[in-house]
């Protein structure tokens, strides 16, 4: 598409030799010249994401065990894809990541940076209120496989976590959390929630000082309690950032890998597989190239899918703002 | 838009009187807050409790126990055991070179679209910025195979310019329109006085975008550091290795008795939370870079 449309660039004169006067039309120098600009870009952006895609694209198509040549074999991948009883769990697991990294921190993380900025940043000292964000945020940071690391430490039989529980006179809730395959999917939730919960927070603290103060203490003086004020400006407020991160957690939520890599590698029996790790997994250690492909292929459209809702959503929020 | 409320005449008598009344509550929602945060930090007080713990001294009083000497070998174990320097060098050396590359190149791209406006624009925009969503095992085994076909594989240089360019697709959305809005008639005073368009990027644009760009490289560098699958795919040896991949890969090892385990965990994070602190203020500033478009 954008091909098409950028063959007219070259042709265009080049820069005007005298300085341009005023009057001129703009457009007519639009574009000459600047192509060159594009031009690194171009050709890394091809070469490492245009050709590979394709080249996924191509051996969804294919049986093959990365020596030799593929063997084209249609859509038969896809056809034993939506039959494969492992590929439809991870996709419930993605509902589950997407509770996980999406519902539960941008409903608690409204929450949180509501009251981080309007009771504790105000009632007390807006350090008290940064501090506290900074401990929220810290997981952030860090390389998620190594978090990931040391909470499948702490989850462990012999782990951190249950000695805990002994401690607190609970030792009766003692659990092997991430080796059952009933509570494995949790405490992986859980761990995301905690690795995810900072960054809402962070970006709605910082939307929140955007909005005009005196839309508050209008309300606080009209007798709306806390929560009202919450409900009619700060959500109000602060949607476009909403959409942000609600987009970009999704994303995340879809594509995980890191964390279920150093938790459970997907197990117990499956519970905790997610499609990236079914892919990772079909790719190189089942050597199943094509149907890897396929899984990846998958995955991607679900991706462009669901960014596509969103925006579209992003927009009509945005026009019906413009028309009242 | 939901705010019918209008401002009271007597907001300022009325707020004070507020305020008093509710003082108990305040103090009673700080302590639930920070009980959350400190909860947060309940897995690093475990990791830092047993990193300093012998093998002997775990067994015998579990994850829980005071450490009854300061046991420094499993630290020093991990360290020697994976060359822990060496690791480092490869993860600044990958993230590095990916931040300073990645935001050159988003830099020219931008220029190319914000700036010259080059026809077809959108499309391209949309296209780097879907190529930012796209998941890495659908780029994974072509770029995995192509590597080895070339000598590439297992080699830093690989992992460098896969992420330039998946960190410059977003660079370069990022950018591109924040030069979208550049005054039009400072570019057009600078063509009057006879800059051309290197000239116009390096003595008018640069300058302008230095802050926006610091942030960029601090992100490039932090995500390049963290990122794990591709250096897992493309690195499979001690001596290319991130440290990540180090750790993870000595996950069930032997060596890795739990002690050990949290020793590499500290190591590991020692360096993440070190630039956390060092940008803590750009972190802040510059998160809701990507929230403001």
């Amino acid at each position: 598409m954008a091909l098409t449309e950028t063959s007219a660039g070259p042709n265009r004169p080049a820069e005007p030799a005298e300085p341009t006067e005023p009057t001129r039309p703009r457009r007519k120098r639009r574009g000459g010249g600047y192509w060159l600009y594009l031009l690194p870009g171009a050709v890394l952006f091809i070469l490492v994401i245009g050709a590979p895609l394709a080249g996924t694209l191509y051996l969804s198509l294919t049986k093959w065990s990365g020596v030799g040549d593929p063997t084209f074999i249609g859509l038969d991948n896809y056809t034993r894809l939506f039959q494969d009883e492992v590929f439809w769990t991870s996709f419930k697991n993605t509902l589950a990541m997407i509770v996980a990294m999406v519902v539960v921190p941008t409903l608690l993380g409204l929450v949180l940076a509501a009251v981080l900025f309007d009771v504790i940043g105000r009632k007390f000292r807006p350090r008290t209120a940064a501090a506290l964000r900074a401990a929220f945020y810290l997981p952030q940071v860090l390389p998620v496989v190594v978090a990931g690391i040391v909470w499948g430490w702490i989850l462990r039989p012999d782990g951190a976590f249950n000695s805990l529980l002994d401690a607190i006179g609970l030792g009766a809730l003692r659990h092997d959390w991430l080796g059952d395959p009933n509570t494995a999917l949790p405490s992986v939730m859980a761990v995301m929630i905690w690795v995810q919960i900072g960054y809402p927070i962070v970006v709605f603290m910082a939307a929140l000082q955007r909005v005009d103060p005196e839309l508050y203490e209008a309300a606080e003086v009209d007798g709306a309690n806390w929560w009202h004020r919450f409900r009619s400006i700060t959500l109000a407020q602060i949607r476009p950032e909403t959409f942000v991160v609600a987009l970009t957690c999704t994303i995340a939520a879809l594509k995980v890998f890191g964390p279920v890599f150093a938790l459970t590698r997907g197990g117990p029996e499956n519970a905790t597989n997610v499609p990236s790790y079914f892919a990772y997994f079909t790719f190189f250690k089942k050597l199943q190239v094509g149907y890897g492909s396929a899984i990846s292929t998958v995955l991607t459209l679900i991706i462009i899918l669901v960014a596509a809702v969103f925006i579209w959503l992003q927009y009509r929020s945005e026009r019906q703002d413009r028309e009242v | 838009m939901a705010v019918t409320l209008a401002p009271a005449p007597s907001a300022r008598r009325r707020k004070t009187r507020d305020r008093h009344h509710r003082g108990a509550s305040r103090w009673i929602v700080l302590a639930l807050v920070t009980l959350a945060a400190l909860v947060m930090l309940v897995p690093f007080v475990f990791m830092l409790l047993n990193a300093f713990k012998s093998p002997g001294d775990y067994s015998a009083g579990g994850p829980l126990s005071w450490p009854s000497e300061f046991y420094t070998k499993g630290l020093r174990t991990y360290w020697t055991e994976v060359n822990f320097p060496l690791k480092f060098w490869n993860s600044f050396l990958i993230a590095g070179s990916v931040a300073v590359l990645g935001v050159a190149v988003s830099v020219l791209n931008a220029y190319a679209l914000g700036i010259g406006r080059v026809r077809g624009r959108l499309w391209i925009v949309g296209l780097f910025l879907l190529a930012n969503m796209l998941p890495q095992e659908a780029l994974i085994y072509p770029l995995y195979y192509i590597s080895k076909q070339i000598g590439l594989y297992n080699t830093q240089l690989s992992v460098i310019i896969i992420f330039t360019v998946i960190q410059s697709a977003f660079g370069t959305y990022l950018l591109a329109s924040v030069l979208g809005t550049f005054p039009r008639s400072v570019l057009e005073a600078a063509a009057l006085d006879g800059a051309g368009k290197w000239t116009v990027l390096r003595r008018v644009v640069l300058p302008n975008l230095r802050p926006t760009l610091l942030v960029l490289l601090i992100f490039f560098f932090i995500w390049t550091w963290n990122e794990f699958l591709i250096p897992l795919v493309m690195l499979i040896d001690n001596s290319t290795q991130t440290i990540p991949v180090a750790l993870a890969s000595l996950q069930g090892d032997r060596l890795m008795d739990a002690p050990t385990t949290n020793a590499g965990a500290l190591i590991s994070l020692v360096p993440a939370i070190l630039f956390f602190i060092i940008f803590q203020r750009t972190f802040s500033r510059g998160i809701t870079a990507g929230a403001e478009k």
